[in-house]
């Protein structure tokens, strides 16, 4: 361990590398953790099958290469399209009659659908791992640093994905609907907006963003039916760091991960790679008990 | 009458019983001119594909050995005959079925399941009943730690998978302006037993020639990112980086070091067949090193099966949908040729005459030499490297059986 915190040392360029490595997959890692802050967020849902939605993407995305030779980022707005409109069913088929039970029961529910798509991933594709292919290369900067044309593709793909986001948010009916139903639904109900209408649609939302993460993580990482679990993971520490309605905190926590997982990875050994973010959120979660209870005394 | 329907199975099957009884112990291992082998393996559940691969390989081994004229013991003719067990992939139904095959039919000679994890179930009970097994499928090296005396393999042990690229590295290293002990290692493995099976054999064999370990890490559990440790091996350099994690942690390294343009003289990994690492990644795995226990293009060969060519043609006339002879088959008709070969030596079916035949076997076959240890692993067959040359597998070490030379240093390829 120490050896490799000297070797950071020698070789700053080595830390440059690093910190490019995990902030260019920050930001996939950023796309799906706001789709579970959206539906966290507007339905109270903690959606369990988060992973295997980005994994379903890339399963797409590799289906779509490997049968009609069409390239993934091509395959991107299908994936969307098509995740979207299963996210929709899923509402009204299961999330519909959970949404309103306690925490336990939408839990186990979503823990269902993720068993369920991993399952059927598992049947119609077997248990190999995948991958789909970018066609592109790798660009040395400086003879030191390296970086994958893809992932700076996907980095750029993320951001203009992001910016529609907050952009539909903002401005179309749509998506104020979806922010007056999460500060209070009754009264959004009372004015008039069709609460069912906005949670599925908010799902479906979700289900989309995914598969455009799982689009990109197809040609960065490699997928296989039962990888859906990590992602998961990594959404919800990266939503519980950055407090639920965040959207700045999310992108924020998403580098943050993205970095710790290089770092931790090369520090402590790649095995300790999901130690190292899981040991994150709990310093986080510490901090902010510190700094609550700072305020509790004041406050009395 | 309805008594009559009722009755009669019941009549039967005590008659059935009785026979069983009566007939066990003479039924036993030589029934008329058959020597009865047993074996309870895998035709239905997660090991069913490489099981039938394996049956296969033991039933082409005993229709040939038939066929040129049988075993000869003390003076008289016996054909092999094998009897088989589903043991559904699970290791306690293989030690279930085995004491059957021992205590109900009387078998005395086994051929064994597939997979180390029946293996090591199978072996406690061939110990207690003291009867011998010869078995062709189980690569894990804690089945030979444990002083089992009546259990054999035929194949190399998982921790030779990659020290033969260690040896390698060693005898190439003047090439690069290096002695082997210049010679600095990486390594990235899986934390399963297998892998970390393997990785003993490496870290063994670099102490042999005192080589530096440089980066020696694990996967993460998903198997989904290494590219932390990819970096190290960038800032560090080493000579050559040696990577096992099944299937996925082959796809995965594979994938990452295109992408990373990771640039080592040389790097060895095991699975690359299976994790279709050609397919995939095309040019940029080109002058990988991967082990296999066994090769159609190898120079074996014995006076039954020709050569491992020969073999090849053969099983894939015998059993129709083959386009590549596995391994798994091989080694499993290598193992009945191991039968024969220590029937006649003991000249008896005495189980104990038997067992020290075994051990004393030392024979050639078109799988490769074998020899057992005292343990009862192979010792005589290497594992064979090949390497992916324009996309093909050819065999470029141990040098003796190389069919082409080995492309070293490589160079990173897009």
């Amino acid at each position: 361990m120490f050896g490799n915190i000297q070797l950071l040392i020698a070789a700053p360029a080595l830390n440059v590398q690093l910190l490019l490595d995990g902030i260019l997959i920050g930001a996939i890692f950023a796309l799906a953790a706001y789709g579970l802050a959206l539906v966290w967020g507007v339905m109270n849902v903690k959606n369990l099958a988060q992973g295997d939605y980005v994994i379903l993407g890339g399963y797409i995305a590799w289906w779509g290469q490997k049968t009609f030779g069409i390239h993934p980022i091509v395959m991107l707005p299908i994936a969307c399209v098509l995740l979207f409109i299963m996210g929709w069913l899923l509402y009204l088929l299961i999330i519909r009659w959970v949404i309103n039970r306690d925490m336990f029961t939408s839990l186990l529910a979503t823990f269902g659908i993720a068993f369920m798509l991993a399952q059927l991933l598992n049947v119609a594709f077997g248990p190999e791992i995948q991958t789909a292919q970018s066609g592109m290369t790798t660009r040395t900067l400086f003879a030191t640093v390296s970086v994958a044309e893809i992932k700076v593709v996907s980095f750029v793909l993320c951001c203009v994905l992001a910016a529609l986001i907050v952009a539909f948010m903002k401005k179309s009916r749509m998506g104020q609907a979806i922010r007056a139903t999460a500060q209070d639904a009754r009264a959004a109900r009372i004015m008039g907006i069709d609460t069912e209408r906005v949670y599925a649609f908010t799902y479906a939302l979700n289900a989309a963003i995914c598969a455009a993460a799982g689009v990109l993580i197809s040609m960065i990482w490699v997928i296989q039916p039962f990888y859906g679990i990590t992602h998961a993971i990594r959404s919800f520490v990266i939503v519980t760091a950055a407090g639920l309605g965040n959207l700045p905190g999310v992108i924020v926590a998403a580098f943050g991960l993205g970095v710790a997982e290089q770092y931790g990875g090369f520090v402590l050994g790649a095995e300790l790679q999901q130690v190292s973010v899981v040991g994150l959120l709990l310093i986080v979660l510490i901090w902010r008990q510190i700094k609550l209870a700072r305020l509790r005394q004041v406050v009395q | 009458m309805r008594n009559m329907y009722t009755i009669l199975p019941t009549v039967a099957a005590g008659i059935t019983a009785l026979a069983v009884l009566t007939a066990g112990p003479a039924y036993a291992k030589v029934e008329g001119d058959s020597i009865i082998l047993g074996s309870a393996i895998s035709f239905t559940g997660k090991y069913s594909t490489n099981g039938i691969h394996a049956k296969n390989g033991y039933d082409l081994g005993v229709k040939i050995i038939n066929e040129r004229g049988g075993v000869k013991v003390d003076g008289k003719t016996y054909k092999l005959k094998v009897k088989y067990y589903d043991d559904e992939s699970t290791p306690a139904r293989t030690a279930q079925l085995l004491e059957r095959l021992i205590k109900q039919d009387g078998v005395k000679f086994f051929l064994g399941p597939y997979s180390s994890a029946t293996t090591k179930a199978a072996a406690p009970i061939v110990e207690k009943y003291k009867v011998p097994m010869v078995e062709a499928e189980g690569a894990s090296r804690s089945l030979f730690t444990k002083g089992y005396r009546y259990l054999f393999a035929v194949l190399s042990t998982s921790e030779q998978y990659l020290a033969s690229a260690i040896a390698l590295a060693a005898e190439l290293a003047p090439k690069i302006g290096k002695k082997p002990s210049d010679i600095k290692v990486a390594m990235s493995f899986e934390n399963d037993p297998f892998s970390l099976d393997v990785r003993a054999g490496v870290i063994e064999d670099t102490k042999r020639f005192g080589m530096k370990i440089v980066v020696d890490d694990k996967m993460p559990r998903d198997l989904s990112d290494i590219s932390p440790t990819l970096r190290k091996v960038q800032a560090v350099k080493p000579d050559i980086l040696v990577i096992s994690g099944h299937s996925k942690g082959a796809a995965t390294a594979a994938r990452q070091i295109k992408e990373l343009k990771i640039d080592v003289p040389m790097i060895a990994m095991t699975h690359c067949e299976a994790a279709k690492i050609v397919q995939k990644f095309g040019k940029s795995v080109d002058d990988y090193l991967c082990p296999t226990q066994w090769s159609e293009t190898l120079s074996y060969k014995d006076d039954y099966f020709g050569t491992a060519a020969d073999y090849d043609k053969l099983f894939k006339a015998t059993f129709k949908g083959y386009k590549n002879v596995p391994y798994q088959s091989a080694q499993a008709t290598a193992a009945v040729q191991v039968w024969k070969d220590a029937f006649e030596r003991a000249n008896s079916f005495d189980p104990m005459k038997v067992r020290d035949a075994l051990s004393a076997t030392d024979m050639k076959t078109f799988y490769g030499g074998i020899k057992f240890a005292k343990a009862g692993n192979n010792i005589a067959k290497p594992m064979v490297l090949r390497q992916i040359q324009g996309g093909q597998y050819v065999v470029v070490a141990p040098s003796k059986w190389a069919s082409h030379p080995v492309n070293f240093p490589r160079k990173a390829k897009d």
